[in-house]
């Protein structure tokens, strides 16, 4: 504040000649070509990635969603078997993350004790901010062999009868879905933690101190009140988490084993994913059929993320309106 | 602790029939898991830091730092570092955020200052779906418009990690703007000062410990990246190297290549390069909390420790602030 009575370089005479019109001109000029170039950006991602993945869009069409071959030998290419590897991947990790980051959300917004919500709460965050290639090495050399030795026998014991755990028949191998669904699910809590912490926040304090003291137990204010109130926002939450678990490609890289299996639900089998096939097999492109086909692929995952990003931006932001 | 209506205090349930024992009993437990999850992500980020962190600490060395990568797996391992590596990180980082800064900030002032509701929302809008880009999109996309025909370069790797900071710092620049009070604008404003001159000597200054914050948090986000690196600057010779013309070693691409080797020395390299990616990411964010802090406090006038969301969601970082301020002015 004291900023303006200090300063004397405000020259009221001049600022109102014609040398301050042209400041405003050329602010605004600067600062909207500077916002044209962002919003261009992101026609020019679109753009060049049709453009680019024109030629396999012209040899395969839309059958190229159903192909089941990815042969560099005779060109031939398909996205099957990675959509089939990125919505199992995703979907699951989602399903264990989402009531987790939920609870976590809950926790930070209204349950922790005063002196633990920031700390845990900057933990929370710091998460969400540790580099995926380091979760990659992690998942590989430590959670790899974890998974291969223990995880793996006793899930396949104990849930063997069920398509997903059952043994597969070269033996247990640290890289597989399995870790690719655990490194994402430590990847995507965060994120959904931290959004649906915000949207409880946002929950008026007067409703939730209208129930408990109608003798509601905390647990069923959250349940009748918080969460109700707050309600698709946590759709919203969880369908964000899904965007970041589709686009991730280091971390699965390292730890999911880039070889299919067909469409096997076994989740001790190596998968790949459309993110992690376009990071894995990008310098080993033999020929401009299967560039073409990897820019279809990130076409493929283009078109999704930013779908169900906008979904969920749409959701949050009437949630957040709510009240005002 | 106090009973209390706002703290819900369990105790406050009279009698002891089954039914309110069993609500007393269900309303533990769900709390109980609660915190469960919190302490489960708690030990999550405790068991991946220690791990990093024993495990790099004992491969550092001087060497480390003073030597460049070997090849990958051959056994060379043994006594090289990672010297072109932090070089190359240090100038592909630079390049992005030379770019991305005074563009997210100049895209902040247009939406805030100068546009429409409608092109301001849009713009925001545009910098949400560009900030849910896939990273490896994003590398797909440089390589296609600048690697094609040129080869891979440093530089172009800057140009695609600042594609990934340009919403962020702009998100959180946006926030920090639009938190700056408007008497100050109208005092300005009342001096006679143009628009141009508000902007530049009020509202930009105030602001500049959130637009340093967002700077912070942005950089530390793009030096982890891999997904670009791959793409564009990943076929690096393994000697230091300044010259961002050619493709640069980068400490992200390191640890991702020696991680999938098989040879143990190769992983050893790895775990030292994370360590050191590690540190420089958690002292970025830290500075980023207290520049955010110390910004608020002078926006506010009093002291609040403001929590950010680190991460994807920058935007929504600062908004906890902004509405103790708005409920602040209410009360007045």
């Amino acid at each position: 504040m004291t900023t303006i009575q200090d300063d004397n370089r405000y020259d009221l005479t001049g600022a109102r000649g014609t040398r301050g019109r042209w400041g405003d001109w050329s602010l605004m000029g600067v600062s909207g070509a500077a916002t044209l170039l962002t919003v261009l950006t992101f026609g020019m991602i679109v753009w060049k990635i049709v453009d680019q993945a024109h030629p396999a869009v012209g040899k395969f069409g839309l059958g190229f969603l159903s192909g089941s071959t990815w042969n560099a030998v005779n060109d031939q290419y398909g996205a099957r078997d990675f959509i089939f590897g990125t919505a199992v991947t995703s979907l699951f990790a989602l399903l264990i993350a989402t009531p987790i980051a939920i609870a976590i959300g809950l926790f930070l917004a209204d349950l922790s004790p005063k002196a633990l919500r920031s700390p845990v709460g900057a933990m929370v965050e710091t998460l969400a901010g540790v580099p995926s290639v380091l979760i990659g090495l992690w998942g590989i050399i430590v959670l790899g062999p974890i998974v291969r030795d223990d995880f793996a026998p006793v899930l396949a014991s104990v849930l063997g009868w069920t398509p997903f755990f059952s043994e597969p028949a070269f033996g247990y191998t640290g890289s597989s879905m399995l870790s690719a669904v655990i490194v994402l699910v430590i990847m995507v809590v965060p994120i959904v933690s931290s959004v649906s912490r915000e949207l409880f926040t946002r929950v008026p304090r007067e409703v939730q101190d209208g129930a408990l003291a109608l003798g509601a137990t905390r647990w069923e204010t959250i349940q009748k009140v918080t969460i109700p109130y707050v309600g698709p926002g946590l759709l919203a939450a969880s369908v964000l988490g899904l965007g970041r678990a589709i686009g991730e490609a280091i971390a699965v890289t390292q730890v999911i084993g880039v070889t299919t299996h067909g469409l096997s639900l076994n989740f001790f089998n190596t998968g790949d994913t459309l993110a992690s096939r376009i990071a894995g097999q990008f310098q080993g492109a033999a020929s401009n059929l299967q560039i073409a086909a990897l820019f279809y692929l990130a076409l493929i995952l283009l078109v999704l993320s930013v779908m169900f990003n906008m979904v969920a931006l749409v959701i949050i932001r009437r949630v957040e309106r709510k009240r005002g | 602790m106090s009973a209390g209506a706002a703290s819900g205090d369990v105790n406050s349930l009279e009698g002891n029939d089954w039914r309110t024992r069993r609500r007393r009993f269900v309303n533990k437990l769900m709390i109980g898991l609660c915190a469960l999850a919190a302490l489960l992500a708690v030990a999550m980020l405790g068991l991946i830091v220690v791990t990093v962190f024993l495990k790099g600490f004992k491969a550092l060395s001087l060497d480390f730092f003073t030597q460049p990568t070997p090849q990958l797996a051959v056994g060379q391992s043994e006594g090289a570092g990672v010297a072109n590596a932090i070089v190359g990180s240090l100038i592909i980082v630079a390049i992005a955020t030379a770019i991305a800064v005074p563009i997210g900030v100049l895209v902040a002032i247009f939406t805030n200052e100068f546009a429409s509701r409608r092109v301001s929302q849009f713009v925001r809008l545009m910098l949400d779906v560009l900030n849910g880009v896939p990273s490896v999109v994003i590398g797909i996309f440089i390589f296609g418009l600048l690697v094609v025909g040129h080869g891979q370069a440093a530089w172009i790797a800057g140009v695609a990690l600042a594609i990934i900071e340009v919403p962020l710092i702009a998100r959180s620049t946006q926030e920090v703007l639009s938190l700056v009070p408007s008497s100050l604008r109208e005092g300005s404003a009342a001096l006679g000062t143009r628009r141009w001159q508000t902007v530049v000597k009020i509202v930009v200054p105030s602001s500049l410990g959130g637009i340093v914050t967002g700077t912070l948090l942005a950089v530390a986000r793009v030096a982890g990246e891999t997904a670009p690196i791959i793409f564009a600057s990943s076929l690096a010779a393994n000697v230091v190297s300044w010259d961002p013309s050619q493709a640069l070693s980068t400490l992200p691409f390191s640890i991702f290549i020696y991680s999938e080797s098989p040879d143990p020395n190769d992983h050893e390299l790895a775990w030292a390069a994370a360590l050191l990616l590690m540190m420089f990411v958690l002292v970025l964010s830290f500075l980023g909390r207290v520049f955010l802090a110390r910004n608020q406090r002078k926006l506010d006038g009093n002291v609040g420790t403001g929590s950010i969301a680190l991460g994807r969601y920058l935007g929504r970082a600062v908004e906890p602030m902004r509405r103790s301020r708005s409920d602040d002015t209410d009360a007045v």
